[in-house]
């Protein structure tokens, strides 16, 4: 393949790398486009959210001990109150709204804040949705605050930093390689933010195994794949006999977060890694096992005696029965090739060119799992850097793309409606293989009538001066197309050049 | 900014009375001309209006010839209305015509900006900017006039200034700049505009296999509005949305210590093809916003200019999809109890291919600014000196147009 020029090159970063350009565009990076990538990885750079609620995994999840138990006092004073005197309900509206005053002149961003609104009714009924979930409960839904305020720490924070965004991106696909569902529980909704903060971000330039732990010992993980309730049979914990084994967490750990579907593993390896990590569990409220609100071996629960998982034997002692099991899982030649798969079709191309995962997959096992060399491998191909734009932009990615480019900074609220309205509720896909990759899925009219609500929304929200024309040939630089530039420059008003500039092939694909 | 949800009280506001609004920390209008208390309401149409379909010359011998099949008569089942021996009126504007006939309304005919070219956002810079060139998007020219005309009233010394109102989603350029002005929105949700579906196929149909794919989908499963009719769904881009900035506009500048200028723009009005149909709906909007105005302005209406302007206008001729490209030469519509009306003011350049500008648009006669200039003078007493220097600058040769005020 032909070197491509530095614009190009510079273009492709941001895009298919990153999080797309932000308002100094293609320029930002076009003295040394790859070397700006490669110094990201040098750096390790994953930004760190932060907001005064975004705490620790256990000091969450004892808050919404203490809030459950809140909630449940409140609920039986309620109940007393009722069946003693029923009262007639209160009518309470909002309080009345004035027009707002611009003291500042019209052109300031916040004299608009009033006027932007989403735009139709289907956009209008997803966000109106989330925000009724809000305001339905008589205190504030712990959970839900702290999720807005974790997705308020991403959206109007890390995605902005640093110049490409490739860290945030890798975030992003470790999150959905190891997804959790904040519908599961009130204990997974609380800490999913937290689960991403602690187990997935300190590892994304770090080694696989080590994510892999974090994440399979993570009270989030634990909850939401149900193995904090999962009992050795023959455990102390089960001498009743009325307990016992759940398999899921080891199932999606061979499935999803290692070996892959096809990787060889059997039934039987799924029971006995079942076993291999019964025991692993969140210690409650009343610690008795250990800090409340953390990750507890509860060898009480653990199932005793040797084990021997894909032909390897592990003695059981204890909690490093389970952690060397995931260290050879992690090594696993399978794994090496299901990772590298995935990285490929997520930055590549749908269908993985063979070369390029062979060559990713060769550092992935050469190296150990050493992700920083696994992604040096994967952009130092030229097969990586094809300005052909293949790949369709998630509705995750998009929105993200869409926020940096306008520099909006739209409530967390807002988002998440946006986000579920587009068919991908953050942080709450519909089974543990989270969401798709390829761009079938994405590209459906149902997406794209969403999305054109969602570009006309931030349109109308950008500060009316910005030209649509330099805004398009900036933030795509030379991957504009002359039929975007066309129609960009013949829309009707600036606002709508700016939404068909959103809308544009080059800036919903990467 | 931030995107803020609309609560229900921000949609009961048009329904409430104006007790609702506390007006009094805004100054009454002062020194206004001929001891009126006047308004001012620019009405920006974007897009570039025809305004040969607008107010059609029906007189001209070459205009049957010219635009054929979208030509209009003054007979048959979708007649023109006659406003004089010469011009005619779109027959989805019979509030306007009503006002025409009280002498309460004008159409000023081949008028345009000093801009020639064909970008709508040059051209929509320049209407709005006051300046000859378009890319001084600082400021309009409506808000340098506010900030230069005489200070309120001398009884409440030290009130505020607020004298604008902004209506919409976007403060309209023309209203943006120092001068503080007070912005409102309409409740309604902000829909995409009904020519993006169409716009949008033409870019897929020539780059993305997949976006054509699905947006065809999308269109034919009625997920994604067509395009081709304008529903009544609010926003400035329909006829509904229009009246409902009309009406509530007309509030709020009807009250007695409320803003006395307000800008507004619509639109949707590039009708490159189909125009008819798109003018036929987009037309009532406009019309039914004079009648919301006159109605809900009550007293005031007698002392009140609307001024409708757009960027530039369309080419004479009509292109191959029944519509009209970019062009030179529009209407302007004047309406208001202060206006000297029932006439249509033209210097008409004729239609022959020679009389053409550049031999494909309606020629420009007659200079907006004079007619804003106009207005200015005489209704809100603003100086010529000024209007020349701060609010249309280098514009001195540009002379106010007389008797426009009644």
């Amino acid at each position: 393949m032909a070197q491509q020029s530095n614009d190009v090159y510079a273009a492709l970063a941001l895009s298919r790398f990153g999080l797309g350009a932000d308002h100094n565009g293609t320029a930002s990076i076009a003295f040394d486009p790859r070397g700006a990538l490669l110094e990201e990885i040098t750096e390790r750079y994953v930004p760190v959210p932060v907001g005064p609620q975004l705490q620790s995994t256990a000091d969450l999840l004892v808050s919404l001990y203490a809030f459950q138990e809140e909630r449940k006092q409140a609920r039986q004073q309620a109940a007393v109150a009722v069946a003693a005197a029923p009262q007639d309900k209160q009518m309470q509206g909002p309080p009345p709204q004035k027009p707002t005053v611009q003291p500042s002149g019209a052109t300031s961003p916040s004299s608009q804040a009033m006027a932007a609104q989403p735009n139709n009714q289907a956009m209008a009924a997803a966000i109106g949705k989330a925000v009724e979930k809000l305001e339905k409960p008589a205190m504030p839904y712990l959970p839900q605050q702290i999720l807005l305020a974790e997705v308020d720490a991403r959206f109007n924070g890390t995605i902005r930093q640093p110049l490409i965004g490739f860290g945030e991106r890798l975030a992003m696909f470790w999150a959905n390689h190891f997804a959790v569902a904040v519908s599961k529980s009130e204990e997974v909704h609380i800490v999913a933010g937290a689960f991403e903060r602690e187990a997935i971000r300190p590892h994304v330039f770090g080694r696989f195994a080590d994510m892999l732990f974090a994440v399979e010992t993570h009270p989030a993980m634990l909850a939401y794949l149900d193995n904090q309730q999962s009992i050795g049979p023959n455990s102390k914990a089960n001498a009743n006999k009325k307990r016992g084994l759940n398999e899921n967490l080891a199932r999606e750990t061979l499935e999803l977060h290692t070996l892959g579907v096809n990787g060889g593993y059997t039934q039987t390896d799924v029971t006995t890694l079942a076993r291999i990590i019964t025991g692993w569990t969140v210690a409650r409220n009343e610690g008795k096992l250990g800090t409340p609100g953390t990750f507890v071996f509860n060898a009480g629960a653990h199932e005793p005696g040797d084990q021997t998982l894909l032909g390897l034997t592990y003695a059981d002692n204890g909690v490093g029965q389970g952690r060397e099991a995931l260290r050879d899982l992690a090594r696993h030649p399978a794994t090496a090739q299901h990772i590298a798969t995935k990285l490929v079709r997520h930055f590549v191309a749908d269908t993985p060119p063979p070369g390029l995962v062979q060559t990713v997959a060769a550092t992935f096992s050469k190296t150990d799992g050493d992700l920083s060399a696994v992604y040096r491998a994967l952009v130092g191909s030229e097969d990586a850097w094809n300005p052909t734009l293949s790949k369709v932009r998630s509705p995750l990615e998009f929105m993200t793309a869409l926020l940096r480019a306008s520099g909006e900074t739209p409530k967390p609220n807002v988002i998440l409606g946006a986000l579920t309205a587009m068919g991908q509720p953050f942080w709450a896909p519909a089974g543990p293989n989270g969401f798709a990759d390829t761009a079938d899925v994405w590209a459906s009219s149902e997406g794209l009538s969403m999305r054109m609500d969602v570009a006309n929304m931030i349109a109308n929200a950008v500060p009316p001066q910005i030209d649509p024309r330099s805004f398009v040939s900036d933030s795509l630089g030379p991957l504009l197309s002359n039929e975007t530039l066309q129609a960009v420059s013949r829309a009707e008003t600036r606002k709508q050049g700016l939404t068909i500039a959103y809308l544009s092939p080059e800036f919903q694909r990467r | 900014m931030t995107c803020e949800l609309m609560t229900p009280t921000r949609r009961a506001v048009l329904g409430a009375s104006g007790a609702l609004f506390a007006w009094a920390f805004i100054p009454r209008f002062a020194h206004a001309a001929g001891g009126r208390d006047p308004r001012f309401i620019p009405i920006i149409l974007r897009g570039a209006l025809d305004g040969l379909t607008a107010v059609p010359p029906v007189g001209d011998p070459d205009y049957q010839a010219l635009r054929q099949a979208i030509a209009m008569t003054t007979s048959g089942p979708e007649a023109a209305l006659p406003l004089d021996s010469f011009f005619a009126l779109h027959p989805s504007m019979p509030n306007f015509n009503r006002l025409y006939r009280a002498g309460q309304a004008a159409v000023v005919h081949a008028s345009a900006t000093p801009y020639r070219d064909r970008s709508h956002f040059d051209g929509q810079d320049v209407l709005e900017s006051g300046y000859e060139m378009p890319g001084r998007v600082e400021s309009g020219w409506l808000n340098r006039m506010l900030e230069g005309l005489p200070k309120g009233d001398k009884v409440s010394p030290g009130a505020s200034e607020i004298r604008g109102l902004s209506v919409g989603a976007n403060a309209p350029l023309v209203i943006r700049g120092k001068a503080p002005v007070l912005g409102w929105s309409p409740s309604t949700l902000q829909p995409v505009s009904d020519d993006l579906p169409p716009r949008l196929m033409d870019l897929y149909d020539h780059t993305d296999p997949l976006f054509a794919k699905i947006l065809t989908e999308g269109i034919s499963t009625g997920k994604i509005a067509a395009g081709l009719d304008v529903k009544a769904k609010g926003g400035p881009g329909d006829p509904t949305g229009m009246e409902q900035m009309a009406r509530g506009a007309a509030r709020l500048l009807a009250q007695d210590d409320g803003p006395r200028v307000a800008a507004l723009a619509f639109e949707g009005w590039d009708t490159h093809a189909g125009e008819v149909d798109r003018l036929n709906k987009l037309l009532v909007g406009l019309d039914n916003s004079f009648a919301a105005f006159q109605q809900e302005l009550g007293p005031a209406w007698k002392d009140t200019a609307i001024l409708v302007a757009t960027e530039f206008g369309r080419t004479a001729q009509v292109n191959g999809t029944q519509g009209t490209d970019h062009g030179t030469g529009t209407a302007a519509f004047l309406a208001g109890g202060a206006i000297k009306g029932g006439r249509v003011i033209a210097d008409w350049p004729g239609l022959k291919q020679a009389q053409l500008r550049d031999g494909r648009d309606l020629a420009a006669t007659t200079d907006l600014r004079a007619v804003v200039k106009g207005i200015a003078v005489d209704l809100l007493g603003a100086s010529p000196t000024l209007l020349a220097r701060d609010v249309f600058p280098g514009s001195d040769h540009v002379l106010p147009m007389k008797g426009l005020i009644a």
